[in-house]
């Protein structure tokens, strides 16, 4: 048997118009071994995982390298040639089952696809169901993806991964989408099989606390080029690249309520690479030589790899530890109130009960979170506070006044001082309004200001959410996710509210870009003394950022308190396993 | 044209090109053509039924009217009123379809099912009747060619409307307390607007098919003015001694509808991709 699993060496994909997507990245996967594949939107990961499968999307090709699987070698193979292997010696599960699976053919087929025509054919399938812990009744079987949940779903792409014994599993991002718990448990059964079966697994993930969890090597890439690789352990408590460690300062984590850093500028794209360093405009121990000359990958010892020229300079990894949000009695009275909230859905048939008996109180100043999983009734309930659902019961009040059920119905003043962030940064802005449209807007609409007026205010609110003044005149699609996020926060403040509403405004980002929205927020809470209701799924953002939390499970509040008390000792056993599934930068 | 063709993105395909050329060509025609008709086109120049001759390029018609004139005056009435009929039946489909999309009350089943029943009528027959029932006037057949296309506008931009009001901005423009014209004109018309005019070329020359049809039927415009379809009509009876009269009007509004439908399709092609910068693979 061959020494490594996996062997990528020397490997470059570039686009149609060679410029480089993907160069230099070389690693190694043994027989049996996790290897993380950690690198944000345009880092290249899942380029570089497609190309293992011997494919690229069109527009891309494969310039350069080589690929071995298991001591074969599937590089430079014809498409015919090459899909012989996949399957067989190297499977894919994709980043969204509800997208991967064929919603017309039954489950129980799509795994039974992956194999050849053979009289165990179902035995074979029955067994991969067995593995992945799903029933292997003939019933379910013959169900169509739509019928199963998410995770399900996910088990079943697993499934047909699985089902064709292969020596390296590809898993990108298999857990986008689905609850934390579901999460917690995919990830637990998957590195139980990994044990059972012996196949190596090469994990793609932007989320460092979910790789943190599975895998045992880390490769962390940025602008196409592999920047660290090292034992996950190792490199999670003393990364060498500066780029590493400004990753991890940025990822929230629910057991230690850090305050987040995260990493000056914005990451390059495709084609604006700079030569030298591609991370040298943003790091903070760059010398001359770095934009000069990429540097190489160096071996600093103990089976790591670091390319930077000033590795040894890297600083250690020094958590700084959130203030106790200490003085909450003497807050005064508060701003708005949440009373008995029922809220419900009305379909054609019966109506669907989002929350109900939900009733909480937010201080000026304060930020105050709810959490729960997907279905729990926590957007119901912001979409009640912004007056964009009538509550069936129950009432919203600010500053002790109880407020019109619909926006529409309320006064302009409260319409003013209420704000709300959508969790979509690709959908919450107009696609056909410039920025300085978007942003003005509110002033004008809630404040009075006169189109003039409104539009010299523009400049102000752009520098407040830290984006250029050359910003303004663009268009929503020219901007990345984290700068539509920080305008929509721009066009909430243009109304200078007292308390913004934020649903899930992080979930679609990077987590850099997702650390630079909520230092920003802390900052303007600081600065402008807002109140915040933060609606989201993810502990470790709630511990970076609330004073408060309310658990909702199934649309009613189970648990309530301070953050940090509430997430290190949880009472209800919802909690408990929320929290216990929440993924963590702790090592296992 | 060049510097007209970098300007509109749509004319950068070849099909754009020729469309736009076709059309800007058409457009000159019917706008200086009657400056350079060598006859007044009513009026009778020589004998009826005559070959091309050099006295008259394309012949003369049953009345002995010089065909090149009424030709070159011919375009004005069917281009001018196709494009009116269009646009009036955009405006009004338009608002009837941001309407019903984005109120959820029973405003919505209204308005739509009175569309139905416009639908569930046959154009040509819808324009018979009414051309029997209210006159034959220019302003009944722009308005009977009009209504012919409000119901399937309407269902298009109610449709696009309905999918584009569950957007966040759409909600942040109701939190924020717009009124009602300000959230359908600002935030969802120009979201809609690709959709709707991707099909503005094919309603175009659907009107003017239409309006030639109800015009050689004798229905629309009436005698002596000078149309395109009206002349395909009126000479059709002589095609055997003068086949001019009657191909040269048909192939004007043959090339017609082409050059228009090929612009109205490279719009619709260039419009998707407009300011959206797409994201390499990651």
């Amino acid at each position: 048997m061959n020494e490594h699993a996996l062997a990528v060496d020397d490997l470059r994909i570039e686009l149609v118009s060679g410029e480089p997507v993907v160069e230099d990245v070389s690693f190694r996967v043994g027989h049996g071994e996790v290897l993380g594949l950690v690198g944000e939107s345009g880092s290249g990961k899942t380029t570089t995982a497609l190309a293992l499968l011997g494919y690229a999307r069109p527009g891309v090709r494969i310039a350069n390298g080589t690929i071995d699987v298991a001591g074969t070698r599937i590089s430079g193979l014809s498409e015919a040639q090459v899909r012989r292997y996949r399957g067989r010696l190297i499977s894919y599960v994709p980043q969204d089952p509800a997208a991967a699976l064929n919603p017309s053919v039954r489950v129980g087929d799509q795994v039974g696809n992956m194999l050849e025509r053979s009289s165990e054919k179902e035995a074979h399938v029955d067994d991969a169901f067995e593995l992945v812990q799903l029933p292997t009744a003939r019933d379910f079987r013959r169900r169509f993806p739509h019928q199963l949940s998410g995770g399900q779903q996910q088990r079943v792409a697993i499934a047909a991964a699985l089902v064709c014994k292969p020596a390296v599993v590809l898993m990108d991002e298999p857990t986008t989408g689905l609850d934390v718990v579901t999460q917690a448990n995919l990830l637990a059964q998957v590195r139980r099989l990994q044990r059972e079966l012996g196949f190596a697994i090469v994990y793609v993930s932007h989320d460092l606390a979910v790789v943190a969890s599975i895998a045992d090597r880390i490769v962390v890439m940025y602008a196409g080029r592999v920047v660290e690789d090292g034992p996950a352990a190792r490199v999670l408590s003393e990364p060498q690249h500066p780029y590493s460690l400004g990753l991890i300062a940025s990822v929230p984590d629910p057991r230690e309520p850090r305050v987040l850093r995260s990493i000056p500028g914005v990451a390059v794209g495709v084609g604006e690479r700079p030569p030298g360093c591609p991370f040298a405009p943003r790091c903070p121990q760059r010398i001359a030589a770095c934009e000069e000359s990429d540097p190489r990958l160096e071996r600093t010892g103990g089976d790591r790899l670091v390319r930077c020229l000033e590795w040894r300079r890297t600083p250690t990894l020094a958590p700084e530890w959130r203030a106790p949000s200490g003085a909450l009695p003497s807050r005064p009275a508060s701003l708005l109130a949440v009373e008995e909230l029922r809220a419900e859905h009305r379909g054609r048939g019966d109506a669907v009960v989002a929350c109900s008996g939900v009733s909480f109180a937010i201080a000026q100043g304060e930020c105050v979170a709810l959490v729960g999983e997907s279905g729990s009734g926590k957007t119901t309930i912001a979409r009640c506070v912004a007056g964009l659902h009538a509550p069936a019961r129950g009432r919203v009040l600010l500053d002790g006044a109880a407020l019109a059920p619909l926006a529409a119905g309320r006064t302009p003043d409260a319409r003013r001082r209420i704000q709300i962030v959508f969790q979509n940064p690709y959908d919450s802005l107009n696609p056909r309004h410039r920025v300085a449209q978007s942003i003005a807007r509110p002033a004008q609409a809630l404040r009075g200001y006169s189109r003039k007026a409104a539009e010299h205010a523009v400049a102000d609110l752009l520098e407040r959410v830290r984006l250029p003044a050359r910003l303004a005149t663009r268009f929503p699609g020219e901007l990345s996710g984290g700068e539509r996020q920080r305008v929509a926060v721009a066009r909430a403040l243009a109304a200078d509210p007292d308390l913004i509403v934020c649903d899930e405004i992080t979930s679609a980002l990077d987590v850099s870009v997702q650390a630079a929205v909520l230092e920003l927020l802390a900052d303007l809470r600081a600065e402008l003394g807002l109140a915040l209701l933060l609606i989201t799924h993810d502990l470790g953002v709630v511990s970076s950022v609330a004073d408060r939390v309310l658990v909702l499970d199934q649309g009613v509040v189970c648990e309530q308190g301070a953050v940090r008390s509430l997430l290190a000792s949880p009472e209800h056993a919802y909690t408990q396993r929320l929290v216990a599934a929440a993924p963590t930068l702790s090592v296992r | 044209m060049t510097a007209l063709a970098v300007r509109l993105r749509f004319a950068r395909t070849g099909y754009g090109k020729v469309g736009l050329a076709g059309s800007l060509l058409l457009l000159a025609l019917i706008a200086v053509g009657p400056l350079l008709a060598p006859y007044d086109p009513s009026a009778i120049a020589g004998l009826p039924l005559q070959h091309a001759s050099r006295q008259f390029p394309l012949g003369t018609d049953g009345l002995g009217r010089d065909v090149l004139s009424r030709v070159l005056w011919g375009g004005r009435s069917i281009v001018g009123l196709s494009v009116l009929a269009t646009s009036l039946a955009y405006a009004a489909g338009a608002s009837i379809g941001l309407l019903a999309g984005y109120t959820k009350s029973i405003l919505d089943p209204l308005l739509m099912r009175a569309m139905d029943v416009l639908l569930a009528v046959p154009p040509l027959l819808f324009l018979l009747v009414l051309a029997t029932g209210a006159g034959r006037s220019i302003p009944v057949l722009v308005l009977g060619v009009a209504t012919v296309h409000v119901p399937s506008i309407a269902r298009i931009v109610r449709a696009s409307t309905q999918e584009v009001a569950t957007h966040g901005y759409v909600e942040a423009a109701v939190a924020r307390g717009e009124r009602l014209p300000a959230l359908l004109g600002r935030e969802i018309l120009p979201n809609v607007l690709g959709t709707v005019l991707a099909d503005a070329g094919i309603r175009l020359t659907a009107s003017i098919l239409i309006l030639a049809s109800v015009n050689f039927l004798g229905l629309g415009l009436q005698p002596p003015a000078a149309d395109w379809a009206l002349m395909i009509s009126e000479n059709r009876g002589g095609i055997a001694l003068n086949s001019l009269a009657v191909a040269a009007p048909a192939l004007l509004i043959a090339f017609l509808t082409i050059s228009v439908n090929l612009v109205a399709d490279a719009v619709a092609r260039s419009l998707g991709t407009s300011t959206d910068r797409k994201r390499v693979a990651r």
